[in-house]
Parts: structure tokens; C-alpha cells; sequence
């Protein structure tokens, strides 16, 4: 610092410090000092004095707590450092030279650091204020005892001392080169810690320190957080990578399979903790009771690998399947109720299902709501946020320059179809012929497979069919649901929809197709299900009298008791159930195997051949008719979903098929993943998936009604297999229910549930649901009414705003200029500071909005000292720009009478 | 102790921790990392502020740097003559404001900055057209390149003046969701 300030360490800091140190907040050793009338002046006020400082920036004079005798007391005081004042203005001549070396320090300063300019002014101030004050306390410990620190001044030093320590602790977010950081924080520094000691204030420091390292330890620790929760998410980093070369659109697909592999595995904790587990550890072991035996006349096949891949033999008698659980109440020393858990898994399986999917979807939508205001920045957030700085590996580098690239283009084309202008007549003609060709081939598939059901029933009839005609069913849907997409596909460039649209068409109509396909097997199945259910009768009484004449016949010892018949040996009924769970684990094995060879050879054969066969090859393969494959998303997502309308209604009758789906949904994963880096290329147009995935969803959640209907309808109007499964014996499989209820629950709760039961009351109940959903179904209309009204309006509000500030921009140039003609007699000056003032003046700009306030409330001391109203204080609306020449203007001059 | 004091004083450390978003100890890796860059360049006593650059070359060629398309920008923002040659203090405030804890007001102006190809205070449609052909590797057609400057202009400009200020370029970064999480490089 200058001689200036070393002096005046050395002339009043050092006693000021001196005194103030050993007087905290000016009160305690100087009402020693003081007369005795003082004193109880002092004692009155001593409270309110201490919890001044902060109060004391808005009104230096006096609070409105304080009486007149203070207030007195601040007149007095004022005279007595306008005399003060007078005194010391001479000596302070002394040492003028030294200040005006300083002035000219700072002027030169000012070029290089602009934002300094309004704090320059105040500190001169204060310097003055210092000196006078210094003088006026040395004085007054030696002539008088008169008030030494008036409270203005105490107030002006905390708030400027409060001030450098706000910058000393923002010097970090001032966006200057460093030399000029290092060299306010070394002036603010010596500020503080000269004049801090008069205030008695150091230990805020420590405190504040701490904070500050406890805010970036949390920030830290947040970080770490948030990376280990990423590195949590499973394949994150593998849809990434298929993202940045694929587009969102594809990556959403396996985002789909990862969110439908972790539903299934919850599932599967579910029905293997609550039922596959407790039967295994505590239920009848294998071959103890006919229905967990395989019986005699399968025996020899039961482990042949042919049988078992059918589910047949040893597989068919596990806990995999329905037909081994036993019906007894409970087992095992737990006394587990088994029958009753495997009821409550069954709906609990639905019900959380449904939850599940309902809740994303609630998610999905609230999340795209959210979104509305990056809709006004799309490119602009692509370009300039776009790139992740933390990229140190040349390799994510050059994924995150494909997926940039892929992101431009998937906007340039959302944005390219807004403003497509067309024939809308051709369009819309070409969209109605499209759809009655896709409804033909609807119906006519759906006419085939009615069709091939029919005769399969004809030849189920039969004997000794041929392989083709027993299989003719799975092979005609097989080959529907190969050449009818693309088929679609074709008909869909006709409609010339928006890829993202068209992608929501065709996932539509293979849905409806599918739909067709499940509901024959649907049928089919029933229809095998009743013959079984018929036939359960006529086995009953074979089973009754087999037992019946084995216990009974003669020709046995009757002095021994005779053995109970072999298990294996009695004779059973077909377990419909079991059957059933069989077909959807044989369905779902076999989707499994078609989606490995369709990849394998639609995919990576194919690859293979267009990349190898390319050398030596008449024509182009890779531009040419076979190329690349693409990524089906529309195909992929609705296996996906069909796949899992299979687990949903398979699971009640196999409880093992929700573990071999997650095995399945693994390897997929994996596989897919796979086989799209390496064969597929991406689509044509890349396009960006819609913002939710809620078609996705939403078709999930039909495909999840759909499922639940045959399942319902199962247990709820089918009598249970007779020898089979945990409700054998009972009259419907719900019953199980009620005989908890009557047995285990005390009387009250059964008449409770009895009457909870009553039509009477659920009808109402139903009603009020109804009612319920309309109203609420209402108000979200309203709301969203509401709301897209509201985004119209901050529309149009930012229209105005631009037009307005384009306006004002224009107007604010030519004030400014009026102004810098106005002062003629420093236009010198001005225009030197002009100059230093526009490189600088992003930073002004950056600094206002930084710390509005605090560049305010020096806008307002520039002012206040030069007018005499400490009280009064400019909005920071004067704080602008356009306002600066002439502020540091007169804070120059509010700076000469002084001098 | 020692190491610490042969390098920097005891004020100088704090006047460093004063200024940047570090501490002692990341302060002195960062002295480490660009002594390293160019050893024999850089003395390893730093009390007597000694005025070394260490060249461009050297700064780019830094894993955290050597990736980013936007690397020569960076360090002719951050040096002080514009030259991408960088002193300790330049070294020091790069990855200070690159630090998670700058605030986004700092983030964003440097940004701007760095943005700002041809240092006129406004990014204008080369500086987009730059900017865009950098992130994309040159990738897109010219037609597509024009038509992104185009959107973002029409999206970002304020004042139609047919170019970004940093006042428009502030207010559109605040509301960029992820500005915060990618404008940032971990040291």
C-alpha cells in the first residue's frame, strides 16, 4: 500500500486498534472513561448499541428505539467533529501528497479493473472519515471525554469492512484474470485488517471458512453421490454408447427393456420368496403324493433331454409348475399358509404390475410438462451445452461427437417437418388408401388364422397327424409375424408421416396384429382347457375306484395292513392348470429362440455377408438392395411387450416362468446390445424418440388388461383340477380366501369381509369410483386447459420482451451518447473512461447480476456521502450501465470539497 | 510441510485460495500438473512470482484438454494476451472457473468467451457456424449448419440484432438444464 495508508497505520490505526481491541463494540472501557452521567446513558443503551451493527446500515443516526437523549447525543457529537473537522483539515494538508499518489494509483487502477471504480470512491471517503476519526479519538482521549467513534461512522466502517469481506469472499466469482484477483484481495485484505480490529469482528472469518468447506465437502460428496448412483444404473453406459450412435429412438427401446427387466425382477423376488422357496424348503418332498410324482408310465422318458425340452417328464412335476403344490392348509413348522400366499402372489403380481406401469406413466407425463420451457431453446442448448467438458478419453469423444451430430440431425428433422408445406389433398388421399390396405391385410390375417385354428381342431380329431399339420397354427402365426411388418412398413411410406408418428402407427397395427395372434392361441387354449375340464370327471371315478379296489380287493394278508398304493401308480387327472402354465413356458422359450435366430441371421449373417462378400461382389452391397439392417424398434418393442403379456398370464399356472424371463430379458439385453453395435446401422432419419415413452407404456398397460381377463376368468368360473395344485378339492380357486377368513381371522373380521362383499355395497362403490375419475379427469383437463393458456402467454410475453428490448437497446445507446455530450468539461476524462470502460463491460454486466444488491448499496454510498442523507438510498434500478460515467463522474466530485 | 513452502508462501497460498475455488492441497496439484507439463519451463519456486508461460502445445496436449474441440478457445481465453500461452495464475483461473464450485453467472460469461471466436463481445453467425462445426467434426452439410445458426439465433436473440450479447447468452444459459454439469472439468 501507499505511504498514505502506513501513516495512518502507524498514526491513528494503531490506536484505534489499540483501543478497540480492548473495547469490543465501543462500549465497555469507554464508559469507564466517561462521567458518571454518561454511564447510565450507556447502560440503557448498551443492549440496543450491541445489536446495532446490523440495523445500524439502514439508519446510522439513531434507531427509532433510542429516545431523544440520544439522539442529543448524536447532535453533540457532530458538533464536536465539525470542530473536530476543522481542526484536523490542516494537518491533513500534511499529508495530501501522499493521497493524491494514491488517487493516482487508483485512477490507473481503474483502467484495468472497471467494477473496483465504485468502491474506489467509497474507500476515499472513508479514508477521510478515518482520519477525521482517528484524529477526533486521539483528541478525545486527551482534551475532553467527548465521544470518540460516532455511531454513523462505526456504522460506515462495518458496512465497508462488511463489504470487503464480502468481495474477499466472491473475489473467486469475480471473473478477472488472476493478477488483478491477487491484487484486490491483497488491498481488501489490508482493509479489513486494518480497520477490523476497531470493530472488534475477526472471528466471523473462521466460521465462515468452515462453512464454506462443509458446503464443498457436501458438494463433493453429492458428486460422488450422483456418480455412484449412475454407476448403479445398470447398462447406463451401454445405451449410452447405442444413443450416440443410434439416436434417442432406439436407445429408448432398451431403456424400455432395462425398465421391463427390473419389473421382472421384482416379480420374481416376489413369487420366488413367497411361494417357490417356502414350498421347496418346507412343503412334501418329490414323490411323496401322486401330484409330485411323475407317474409309471412316463417314468422312463422323464429325463430324456427330448421330454424335458417340452417341459415334460421331471420338469413337469416341479415347483416350476402349478399341478406340484399341495393343498394343504399350512405347512412346514412355520405354519405357512401356502395355498393362501399362492393366491395373494397371483393378484399381488397384477396388482404391482399395474401400479408400476400406472406410476411411470404418471412420472412420464409429469416429467413432459416439465419440459415446456427448453422447447424455446432447443438448439441453442444443443450447441452450447451440449458438449460434456469432463470427456478425457478420445473415445467418448468421438461418441459424443456422433450422438451431437445425431442430435442435430434429429432436431433439423422435427424441424424440417413443422415447415414442410404439401399437397394436403394427395397426403390425406394417400393416408386413407394406406389404412384400408393395412385393414385389409388385418382382416385377412385374421381370416387365415381363424382358418388354420378350425382345422387344427379338425385334425386334433384325427390320427396320426403329420408334423406340419399339428404345428400348422405356431407356423402360420410364426410367418404372419414375420412378413406382415415390413409388409406394413411398406404401406406406411405412403402416409409420409413424421418417422416418430409413423413409428406410433406401426407399433398400432402390429399391436392390433398380435393381438389377433394371441387371442386364437387364447382360444385354442380354452378350448383344450374345457375338453380337459370334461373329461376330469370320468378320471375322478377311475381314481376313486382304483383306490377304492386296491384297498378293498381280496387276495391280500389281512393281518398286515397293506402299504398305501405307489404314488406313481395312481392314476390322475390331466391338471389343466399345469398344461396351460406349460403352453406359455413353451411359448415363451420359443420366442426367445426366434428373436436369437432372427438377430443371428436377419442381423449379423447378413452383415457378415454385405461386409465380407462386398470385395467381390457385381454391385454395391452396402448402398445397394441387401446393405445394413436397421434397428426394428416397432418389432423389438412389441415383442417385448407381448413377451411380457405371456409372463402375466403364464405366472399364475408356472411360477418359474417369471425366472426364465428375466434369464431371457438378461441375455437379450446383452445380445442385443451387441448385435445392434455391430450389424445395424442407424435409420435413415434419425429421428428423437417422443419425450415419454408413454406409447410404449400405454400399450403395455392394454397388453396388462388384456392378460388379466383370460386369468381372471380362469379362476374366477373354472373349477380347479381335483388332484392338482394348492386349491385341489375346492369348488372355485378364490375360496381359499373365505376359508382364511372364516378359519384364521376372528368372527368380527368375517362379517366384516361378508358384508364388504355384499353387491349392495360395491356397486355404490363403483359408482363413486366412476364418479370419482370423471371429476378428477375433469380438473386435469381444466389444468392442463390452464396451463397451455399460461405457456401461450410467457409466448407471447417474450415476444413483447424482445421487441421492447430491441427497442430500448437502440434508445439506451443514444441516451448514453446525450449524456457523454452533456458533460463537456470532463469529456475528457469521460472518454478516457469510456474506453476503459467498454472492453470491461461484459464483466460490469456479469458483476450486477451477480451481486445486484451489493453493486446497489455502493451505488448508493458513492451518492450518500457527497449528499449528507446517509438514510437515503437508491433502488438498484439506478445501478445501470448507462448510469456509471456519470456516477463515478460525481463521485469525483462529490470527492473534491473535501480537498 | 516442506514441499508447500519452497513452492509458494504462506500468503501466497492463501491469497490463491482467496481467488480460486481450491484448496491448498488442489492448488498445489495444480502446481504439480503444470509443472509438469513443462518441466524444465517451470521453476519449482514460485515466492518470487517468476513470469513463465508454458506454450499452447503443452497446455492443449493435457488429457482433461486434449478432447475437447473447443481446447484452443479455452486457452486463448484464459492467457492473458490471447495467445493460448499460459502463466501459472492463467493456469490457476482456468480451472478455477472450470471447477464444479464456480458459480453459473462465471461459468456462463467465460463461456460466452470461449464461444465467442473472434473476441468481438458477441457471437455472431461465423462464431455459431464455428462453434457447430466443431462439435460436429464437420459432419453436417453447409445447408444444415446454416440452418442450426439460423434456429438459434431466432431462439436466443433478444434484441434481433442478428447476434448473441452476453445478456442473451446469459439469459438463455439459465435455463439450460445441464449447462452446469457439462461446462466443467474435473482436475
Amino acid at each position: 500500500m501507499s505511504c498514505q495508508l502506513k501513516g495512518l497505520g502507524e498514526e491513528g490505526g494503531g490506536g484505534a486498534r489499540g483501543r478497540a481491541r480492548s473495547s469490543p463494540p465501543g462500549t465497555g472501557d469507554r464508559s469507564g472513561r466517561r462521567p458518571s452521567r454518561k454511564r447510565t446513558y450507556k447502560a440503557k443503551n448498551a443492549p440496543g448499541r450491541r445489536q446495532a451493527p446490523p440495523g445500524q446500515k439502514e439508519q446510522a443516526g439513531g434507531s427509532p428505539g433510542s429516545g431523544s437523549p440520544r439522539r442529543k447525543q448524536a447532535e453533540r457529537r457532530g458538533r464536536h467533529r465539525e470542530q473536530l473537522g476543522e481542526r484536523e483539515r490542516g494537518s491533513a494538508e500534511k499529508t495530501c501528497g501522499g493521497r493524491r499518489k494514491r488517487d493516482g494509483r487508483a485512477s490507473l487502477r481503474e483502467h484495468q479493473a472497471p467494477p473496483k471504480k465504485e468502491k474506489e470512491v467509497p474507500r476515499k471517503e472513508e479514508m477521510w472519515k478515518q482520519l477525521k476519526k482517528h484524529r477526533s479519538s486521539s483528541s478525545a482521549s486527551s482534551t475532553s471525554g467527548g465521544e470518540p467513534l460516532s455511531e454513523e461512522e462505526l456504522a460506515r466502517i462495518l458496512e465497508q469492512v462488511e463489504d470487503k469481506k464480502k468481495l474477499i469472499a466472491t473475489m473467486r466469482t469475480k471473473p478477472w484474470p488472476m493478477a488483478t484477483k491477487l491484487a484486490e484481495l491483497r488491498e481488501a485484505q489490508e482493509f479489513v485488517e486494518k480497520y477490523e480490529g476497531a470493530l472488534g469482528k475477526g472471528k466471523g472469518k473462521r466460521l465462515y471458512a468452515y462453512r464454506m468447506l462443509m458446503a464443498k465437502k457436501w458438494v463433493k460428496f453429492k458428486r460422488d453421490f450422483d456418480n455412484f448412483k449412475t454407476q448403479c444404473i445398470p447398462w447406463e453406459m451401454k445405451i449410452k454408447d447405442i444413443e450416440s450412435h443410434f439416436g434417442s429412438s432406439v436407445a429408448s427401446y432398451f431403456i424400455f427393456l432395462r425398465w421391463m427387466y427390473g419389473v421382472n425382477l421384482v416379480l420374481f423376488g416376489l413369487i420366488f420368496g413367497l411361494v417357490i422357496i417356502p414350498e421347496v424348503l418346507m412343503g412334501m418332498p418329490y414323490g411323496s403324493i401322486p401330484r409330485k410324482t411323475v407317474p409309471r408310465a412316463e417314468e422312463e422318458k422323464a429325463m430324456d433331454f427330448s421330454v424335458l425340452w417340452d417341459f415334460e417328464g421331471y420338469i413337469k412335476y416341479s415347483a416350476l409348475f402349478y399341478g406340484y403344490y399341495n393343498n394343504q392348509r399350512t405347512i412346514g413348522w412355520l405354519r405357512y399358509r401356502l395355498p393362501m400366499a399362492y393366491f395373494m402372489v397371483g393378484v399381488s403380481v397384477f396388482g404391482y404390475s399395474l401400479m408400476i406401469i400406472i406410476r411411470s406413466m404418471a412420472g412420464n407425463t409429469q416429467g413432459s410438462t416439465n419440459d415446456g420451457e427448453s422447447d424455446n431453446f432447443t438448439f441453442s442448448f444443443k450447441m452450447f451445452t451440449s458438449w460434456d467438458y469432463l470427456i478425457g478419453n478420445s473415445e467418448t469423444a468421438d461418441n459424443k461427437y456422433a450422438s451431437i451430430t445425431i442430435s442435430f440431425k434429429e432436431s433439423i428433422v422435427d424441424e424440417q417437418e413443422s415447415n414442410k408445406e404439401e399437397n394436403v389433398h394427395l397426403t390425406r388421399f394417400l393416408r386413407v388408401l394406406a389404412n384400408f390396405l393395412i385393414i385389409c391385410c388385418l382382416c385377412g390375417s385374421g381370416y387365415l388364422i381363424y382358418f388354420v385354428v378350425k382345422r387344427s381342431q379338425e385334425f386334433s380329431k384325427m390320427q396320426n397327424v403329420s408334423w406340419y399339420e399339428r404345428n400348422e397354427v405356431e407356423i402360420v402365426m410364426s410367418l404372419l409375424g414375420m412378413f406382415c411388418p415390413p409388409l406394413f412398413e411398406t404401406i406406411a411410406a405412403l402416409e409420409n408421416y413424421h418417422p416418430r408418428i409413423g413409428l406410433k402407427w406401426q407399433l398400432g397395427r402390429i399391436f392390433a396384429l398380435f393381438l389377433g395372434n394371441l387371442y386364437t392361441f387364447l382360444l385354442a387354449l380354452m378350448d383344450d382347457v374345457h375338453l380337459k375340464l370334461s373329461n376330469e370327471e370320468t378320471i375322478k371315478n377311475i381314481t376313486h375306484w382304483t383306490l377304492f379296489h386296491y384297498y378293498n380287493s381280496s387276495g391280500w394278508n389281512e393281518s398286515v395292513p397293506r402299504p398305501p398304493l405307489r404314488p406313481a401308480d395312481v392314476p390322475r387327472g390331466s391338471c389343466w392348470e399345469t398344461a396351460v402354465g406349460i403352453e406359455f413356458m413353451r411359448l415363451t422359450v420359443s420366442d426367445m429362440l426366434v428373436t436369437c435366430i432372427t438377430i443371428l441371421l436377419g442381423d449379423f449373417l447378413r452383415a457378415c455377408f454385405v461386409r465380407f462378400m462386398n470385395y467381390c461382389w457385381c454391385w454395391d452391397l452396402e448402398a445397394g438392395f441387401p446393405s445394413y439392417a436397421e434397428f426394428d424398434i416397432s418389432g423389438n418393442v412389441l415383442g417385448l411387450i407381448f413377451n411380457q403379456g405371456m409372463i402375466w398370464m403364464g405366472s399364475f399356472y408356472a411360477p418359474g416362468l417369471v425366472g426364465i424371463n428375466v434369464l431371457r430379458l438378461l441375455t437379450s439385453m446383452y445380445f442385443q446390445c451387441w448385435a445392434v453395435m455391430s450389424s445395424n446401422v442407424p435409420h435413415e432419419r434419425v429421428f428423437k424418440a417422443s419425450r415419454s415413452n408413454n406409447f410404449y407404456m400405454g400399450l403395455l398397460l392394454l397388453v396388462l388388461f388384456l392378460s388379466l381377463l383370460p386369468v381372471a376368468y380362469t379362476v374366477m368360473s373354472l373349477p380347479p383340477s381335483f388332484d392338482c395344485g394348492p386349491f385341489s378339492g375346492k369348488n372355485r380357486m378364490y375360496d381359499v380366501i373365505q376359508e382364511t377368513v372364516e378359519n384364521d381371522f376372528p368372527t368380527f373380521l368375517g362379517k366384516i369381509f361378508a358384508f364388504l362383499a355384499n353387491p349392495g355395497l360395491i356397486i355404490p362403490a363403483i359408482l363413486l369410483m366412476f364418479l370419482a375419475i370423471y371429476y378428477l379427469n375433469s380438473v386435469s383437463k381444466s389444468l392442463s386447459r390452464a396451463n397451455a393458456q399460461l405457456r401461450k402467454k410467457i409466448q407471447a410475453l417474450r415476444e413483447v420482451e424482445k421487441s421492447h428490448k430491441s427497442f430500448k437497446s437502440r434508445a439506451t445507446a443514444r441516451d448514453s451518447e446525450d449524456t457523454a455530450k452533456g458533460n463537456s468539461k470532463n469529456a475528457t476524462q469521460l472518454t478516457k473512461e469510456g474506453t476503459a470502460h467498454h472492453p470491461a463491460s461484459p464483466s460490469q454486466t456479469l458483476d450486477q447480476k451477480a451481486q445486484g444488491s451489493r453493486a446497489s448499496s455502493s451505488a448508493g454510498r458513492t451518492v450518500s456521502p457527497a449528499s449528507q442523507h446517509p438514510g437515503v438510498r437508491p433502488d438498484s434500478g439506478q445501478a445501470q450501465p448507462q448510469a456509471r460515467p456519470w456516477r463515478s463522474a460525481s463521485g469525483r466530485s462529490a470527492q473534491k470539497p473535501p480537498h | 510441510m516442506g514441499n508447500k513452502q519452497t513452492v509458494f508462501t504462506h500468503e501466497q497460498l492463501e491469497a490463491y485460495q482467496d481467488c480460486t475455488f481450491f484448496t491448498r492441497k488442489e492448488i498445489m496439484r495444480l502446481f504439480y500438473r503444470y509443472q509438469d507439463l513443462a518441466p524444465q519451463l517451470v521453476p519449482l519456486d514460485y515466492t518470487s512470482y517468476p513470469h513463465v508461460k508454458v506454450p499452447y502445445e503443452l497446455i492443449g496436449s493435457m488429457p482433461e484438454l486434449k478432447d475437447n474441440p473447443f481446447r484452443q478457445r479455452i486457452a486463448q481465453v484464459f492467457s492473458e494476451d490471447g495467445d493460448g500461452h499460459m502463466t501459472l495464475d492463467n493456469f490457476l483461473d482456468m480451472f478455477s472457473v472450470m471447477s464444479e464450485m464456480a458459480p453459473r453467472d462465471l461459468k456462463a460469461y467465460y463461456a460466452f468467451k470461449i464461444y465467442d471466436f473472434n473476441n468481438d463481445d458477441y457471437i455472431c453467425v461465423w462464431d455459431l457456424e464455428q462453434t457447430v462445426t466443431q462439435l460436429t467434426r464437420g459432419e453436417l452439410s453447409a445447408e444444415e449448419v446454416s440452418l442450426v445458426c439460423e434456429k438459434v439465433l431466432d431462439e436466443a436473440d433478444g434484441d434481433h440484432d442478428g447476434r448473441l450479447s452476453l445478456e442473451d447468452f446469459q439469459n438463455m444459459i439459465l435455463r439450460a438444464p445441464d449447462f452446469l454439469s457439462t461446462f466443467h472439468i474435473r482436475i
